[in-house]
């Protein structure tokens, strides 16, 4: 089996009065694909986010690389960002800036390389994601599923060993859903990174998925393979399924 | 304690750390040159017009009042003294203060907002980099710096607009108004407007940036904000104002 590079062991977060999490505990594999599915508003985007510091949690702790999250300090979490990278839901591409500076952006933050090479890093992402030659194009000239694209090619640029989907597939036409399911397995089968990706699209779940987490009454209600999630006892699980269209074992 | 002032103690605590923050930023690392120019020219270049506008129609009108209210007094003649010195130690300041803080301030809370409810601030974040130095900082530092000088504008035009309608309504030459004006202001006054606008300059920043970042609730939410921060903006421009003054006085006088 391989080799664990993140854990959320007893996680617990609260905004005010609303808990999301009482007891988080997930562990996510060297190279694989792990879908986190559930309800809308229980806190699915808030687990990616505590994972790269941008949210505190109140108890319990996070390993990434063997690194306890609560003990990084800034230059410590700069790293971890430069390790991690995150495609936000609306790709979350700065509006001033063009599409070439966006992907720029992180590359210049981590000193990536000299302009040169910037340069033929961005036109390389750009071509991994399909849409060479549009550097100089701004956000607002761009279609949601070309927004998405852009963003996942400024969250490859500096080459991450794991990448985050929030929601990558929501809003999008059925064409740009597979496009983007697409991309998703090919980076992972290219540059054999680590995916975790937020959804509650359920053609995603079954196109792309190694494992799969269900997040239920704020903490994982399960983990594993999608062949096991279909067989599994738990109703909320198998309605889940259901309802997205997956197909359940009983209607085979 | 009642919630309104909970809400008002929490939020100078979180503008201090803003400020706290925004000041290390400003000293460490390579200076921002491009972010900071680029905000000079936003926010401050491109309020002169306004400031302008303001200035000289205030220099105008008060001269006007002076003028007539003056001459029963039979102290017409003094209208350009009361002109110059209302204008370099309190309008010139005041005004330019609220009309860049409707302005530019009102417009970093709409801008920093909308980044915050779409990601943008997460997104800078998560590529490495830091909100506060890529966005608080060279907005508070641009317009701390751009505001005095906005105000030194204003002072000219307003003392200009102020001298021209003086020679009309009282019938005095230009070089009796403009005599009088230089005797009448002093080092002090100038120094006392100025000051002033640089902690003018620094409130409207920094209010407009720290609602932009706390915004919540998407569109609604930039919108409420937005609206919010030319009041707080303004509230806050007044009772300094009367605190400074108060202030400088008792130092010099």
């Amino acid at each position: 089996m391989a080799e664990n590079i993140i854990s959320f062991r007893g996680v617990a977060k609260s905004f005010g009065d609303k808990a999301v999490y009482e007891e988080l505990n997930l562990d996510v594999r060297k190279g694989e694909t792990l879908t986190i599915i559930g309800g809308s508003g229980v806190g699915k985007s808030v687990c990616l986010k505590m994972l790269i510091g941008l949210m505190t949690f109140d108890q319990g702790s996070i390993h990434a690389f063997g690194e306890d999250l609560s003990r990084m300090d800034n230059r410590a979490l700069l790293k971890l960002r430069s390790r991690i990278a995150m495609l936000f839901q609306g790709a979350a591409l700065f509006d001033s800036m063009s599409v070439e500076e966006n992907i720029k952006y992180p590359l210049i933050e981590h000193n990536w390389g000299t302009p040169g090479e910037m340069d033929k890093r961005v036109s390389q992402v750009l071509e991994m994601v399909d849409m060479p030659g549009i550097q100089k194009l701004k956000p607002a000239e761009l279609s949601g599923g070309m927004k998405k694209r852009v963003g996942l090619a400024r969250s490859i640029a500096i080459e991450p060993e794991v990448i985050l989907y929030d929601e990558p597939t929501t809003g999008l036409d059925p064409v740009n859903v597979r496009r983007i399911n697409g991309l998703i397995l090919s980076l992972q089968e290219r540059l054999g990174v680590t995916s975790i990706v937020v959804t509650h699209d359920m053609d995603t779940v079954f196109t792309i998925t190694d494992r799969l987490a269900l997040v239920h009454e704020r903490r994982i209600a399960f983990v594993g393979t999608p062949a096991e999630a279909k067989s599994h006892d738990l109703r909320y699980l198998r309605e889940f399924i259901k309802g997205g269209k997956g197909v359940l074992e009983e209607d085979i | 304690m009642n919630s309104t002032w909970k809400e008002f103690f929490n939020a100078v605590g979180e503008i201090t750390f803003l400020t706290r923050a925004s000041i290390r930023e400003l000293f460490k690392g390579p200076f921002e040159w491009k972010l900071i120019i680029q905000q000079l020219e936003l926010g401050g270049f491109d309020s002169w017009s306004v400031t302008v506008l303001a200035a000289g129609f205030t220099g105008m009108v008060l001269s006007l009042q002076f003028a007539i209210g003056l001459e029963p007094f039979g102290a017409s003649l003094y209208t350009g003294k009361l002109v110059a010195v209302g204008i370099v130690r309190e309008l010139g300041p005041v005004l330019t203060a609220l009309l860049v803080g409707g302005r530019v301030g009102s417009g970093y809370t709409a801008e920093i907002g909308s980044m915050n409810v779409t990601e943008q601030v997460d997104a800078i974040r998560a590529l490495g980099a830091d909100p506060v130095r890529k966005l608080v900082m060279p907005r508070v530092f641009a317009i701390t710096l751009a505001l005095p000088l906005l105000t030194m504008l204003a002072d000219l035009v307003g003392c200009a607009g102020g001298a021209f309608i003086t020679m009309h309504e009282v019938n005095v030459t230009w070089r009796f108004v403009f005599e009088q004006m230089r005797e009448s202001i002093w080092i002090v006054d100038l120094l006392h407007g100025l000051g002033k606008s640089v902690f003018f300059g620094y409130l409207i920043a920094i209010i407009g940036c720290w609602n932009g970042l706390r915004t919540l609730g998407g569109t609604e939410g930039v919108g409420l904000a937005t609206t919010q921060t030319v009041v707080y903006i303004s509230v806050s421009i007044f009772i300094s104002d009367f605190a400074l003054t108060r202030l400088f006085l008792a130092i010099y006088g």
